[in-house]
């Protein structure tokens, strides 16, 4: 061993191992469209979704990583991520429209997160903190470090969190504290959020929904 | 850093105090000069430098001035942390007194507020203590649960993970990662490390034997040459075998394919840059004694 060439091209092809995963079917964003139809109702045309406050908000899937998108509707069929709402949708779906819908949500452009704008200027430098530097004192980990620079993602296992709305992170986040989400590999998200006070929930949330997401295309 | 801004100490201070802050965090900002792996002081020391069990950067401001096996004489905080450059970093440290070095040692000395100078108990959570090993550490077993526990963020090829150009998972061994000659080479530090701080979020989840298992793994892949190389990797491994590499896997050579560890001449993105603090003699008026 001579060079250092064999260092670059090892962190190249950790990429690509990245990116293709273990969901292989191949989705088309066309047919995706067309399966999409009866998703609008809560996920919207433009598939921002919407923030509900004091209810059941709806998720952004514009810009979400497409494989990360078609393991949650797995999970959802197969039962190992529970939501009485979305379980219907997902059963419509069989392999391939879940990988095209999956398709034809990732490349729409991100829309902003809404649900934050209320918050206190104390609050969203809590959030911030957790999310940026996290909180040590409770062992709770950056959010950053899994989620990636700016909340924008890392490949297809830690979805983008950036510019998602505050109703739908906290929902999520309680879900995990409370043991009724639990379809994250390694329980990783589990363990964080168990150590997280519903004041930390609500200001990291808040953070988050105020933060752009990056386009999808400037990611690939 | 909330204590901080909250202190009486002079703004100025503060100023460096939290450039010394941002230097451990990012230390990836001295890329190309005095750094030449992908890590940052905190991809060792988790929670910026103050967490129990992660080798806390702090009690090295209260106990050294002190004698240091590694390199055989007396060392200050800034020699320390010279140390770490110039192993764990893969680079070659700030001079002496420069506004880094300053920087980084002022913030060392802050995290160390209120500890007594000297202290005549040992630290509470320092070091990265190794837990019980049952048994003989596996490559086959290390191997196993290394991709169980650990490829989701740190690769198969252990090469971590860059997103859009920023570092997120950084590299446990290969070229980004640190050389030979860094602490974390030691199987047994490998151990403690991971023992105590990963999977990243779930602290001393692994079993101890699992943790030395993943460690004998981990340090039996190739890493970048350590500056202390002499040309000749069983040289090297004999002479600082007594301080250092009894306890690593260099210049070994593994079992399932005959390769001897440590015996190349790569030293990573540093190329033949030496860095300046290493073998540098100290105290040579007082070696008479
Ligand atoms: C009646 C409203 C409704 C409809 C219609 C609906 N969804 Fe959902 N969807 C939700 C809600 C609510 C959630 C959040 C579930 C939770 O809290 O776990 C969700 C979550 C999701 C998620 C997970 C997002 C993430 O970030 O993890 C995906 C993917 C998804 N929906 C896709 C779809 C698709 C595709 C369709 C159409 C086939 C669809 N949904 C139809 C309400 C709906
Ligand atoms: C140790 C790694 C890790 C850390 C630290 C972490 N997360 Fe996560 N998070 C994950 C993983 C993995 C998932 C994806 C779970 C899945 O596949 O269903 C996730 C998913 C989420 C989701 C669901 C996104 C969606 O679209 O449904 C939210 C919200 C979230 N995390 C918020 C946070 C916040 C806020 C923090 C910081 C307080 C945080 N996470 C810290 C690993 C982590
Ligand atoms: C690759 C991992 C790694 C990185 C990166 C790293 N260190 Fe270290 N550091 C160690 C190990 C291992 C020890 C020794 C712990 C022990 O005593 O067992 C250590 C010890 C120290 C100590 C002495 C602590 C004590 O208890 O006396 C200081 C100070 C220190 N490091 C500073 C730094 C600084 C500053 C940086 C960045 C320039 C840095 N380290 C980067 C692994 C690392
Ligand atoms: C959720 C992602 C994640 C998982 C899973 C994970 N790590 Fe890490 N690891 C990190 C991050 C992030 C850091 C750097 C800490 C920081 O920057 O805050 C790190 C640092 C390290 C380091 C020190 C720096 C280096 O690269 O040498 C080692 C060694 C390491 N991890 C080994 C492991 C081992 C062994 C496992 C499995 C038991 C593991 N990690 C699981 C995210 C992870």
């Amino acid at each position: 061993m001579k060079t250092s060439m064999w260092g670059r091209l090892s962190l190249l092809m950790g990429a690509c191992l990245m990116a293709s995963g273990s969901i292989a079917q191949e989705g088309d964003a066309e047919r995706g469209e067309a399966a999409s139809a009866t998703c609008v109702a809560c996920h919207q045309a433009n598939g921002g979704g919407m923030n509900i406050s004091g209810g059941e908000s709806w998720p952004r899937l514009a810009g979400l990583n497409s494989n990360y998108i078609a393991k949650q509707l797995h999970d959802f069929k197969a039962g190992d991520r529970q939501n009485a709402t979305m379980v219907t949708f997902a059963n419509m779906l069989d392999d391939q429209q879940i990988a095209d819908v999956a398709a034809y949500y990732s490349q729409l452009p991100a829309t902003p997160g809404q649900g934050g704008d209320n918050a206190d200027e104390a609050l969203l430098a809590r959030g911030e903190q957790l999310a940026e530097r996290g909180d040590w004192n409770a062992y709770i980990v950056s959010c950053k470090s899994c989620h990636g620079p700016g909340g924008q993602g890392v490949g297809e296992t830690f979805p983008g969190i950036a510019g998602q709305h505050a109703g739908y992170i906290s929902a999520q986040l309680n879900a995990w504290k409370n043991d009724t989400r639990s379809n994250d590999p390694q329980n990783l998200m589990g363990a964080i959020a168990k150590r997280m006070s519903e004041e930390d929930i609500q200001a990291v949330s808040a953070w988050y929904a105020t933060q752009p997401a990056a386009e999808w295309e400037a990611t690939q | 850093m909330e204590d901080l801004e909250a202190s009486d100490l002079h703004p100025e201070l503060k100023k460096v105090i939290r450039y010394g802050y941002d230097l451990f965090t990012n230390t990836q900002q001295l890329r190309g000069e005095y750094v030449f792996n992908d890590m940052n002081c905190s991809s060792c020391h988790l929670g910026e430098g103050r967490v129990p069990f992660s080798a806390p950067v702090w009690p090295a401001a209260v106990t050294l001035p002190d004698f240091r096996g590694k390199n055989q004489h007396v060392n200050n905080l800034e020699e320390r942390i010279a140390g770490c450059f110039a192993y764990s970093m893969n680079g070659t440290p700030p001079e002496y007194g420069s506004d880094e070095m300053l920087a980084l040692s002022a913030y060392h000395q802050w995290l160390a507020t209120g500890a007594p100078m000297y202290p005549d108990k040992s630290i509470y959570g320092r070091g990265f203590p190794a837990p019980e090993q049952p048994e003989t550490p596996s490559y086959a077993r290390g191997e196993a649960a290394y991709q169980e526990n650990c490829t989701i963020c740190h690769q198969e090829d252990g090469s971590g993970h860059y997103e859009n150009g920023e570092y997120v998972f950084p590299a446990p061994w290969g070229d980004g990662s640190n050389n030979w000659g860094a602490g974390i080479a030691r199987v047994e530090t490998m151990a403690g490390f991971i023992y105590q701080n990963m999977p990243l979020g779930q602290p001393r989840s692994l079993t101890g034997q699992q943790a030395w298992d993943i460690a004998y793994y981990i340090n039996s892949q190739e890493r970048p040459q350590g500056p202390r190389y002499t040309g000749d990797v069983a040289e090297t491994a004999e002479r600082f075998g007594p301080t250092f590499h009894n306890r690593s896997l260099y210049g070994q050579t593994r079992e399932h394919d005959g390769h001897v560890l440590g015996d190349h001449a790569n030293f990573g993105e540093k190329g033949d840059i030496q860095p300046w603090n290493v073998g540098m003699p100290r105290f040579e008026n007082l070696s008479e004694e």
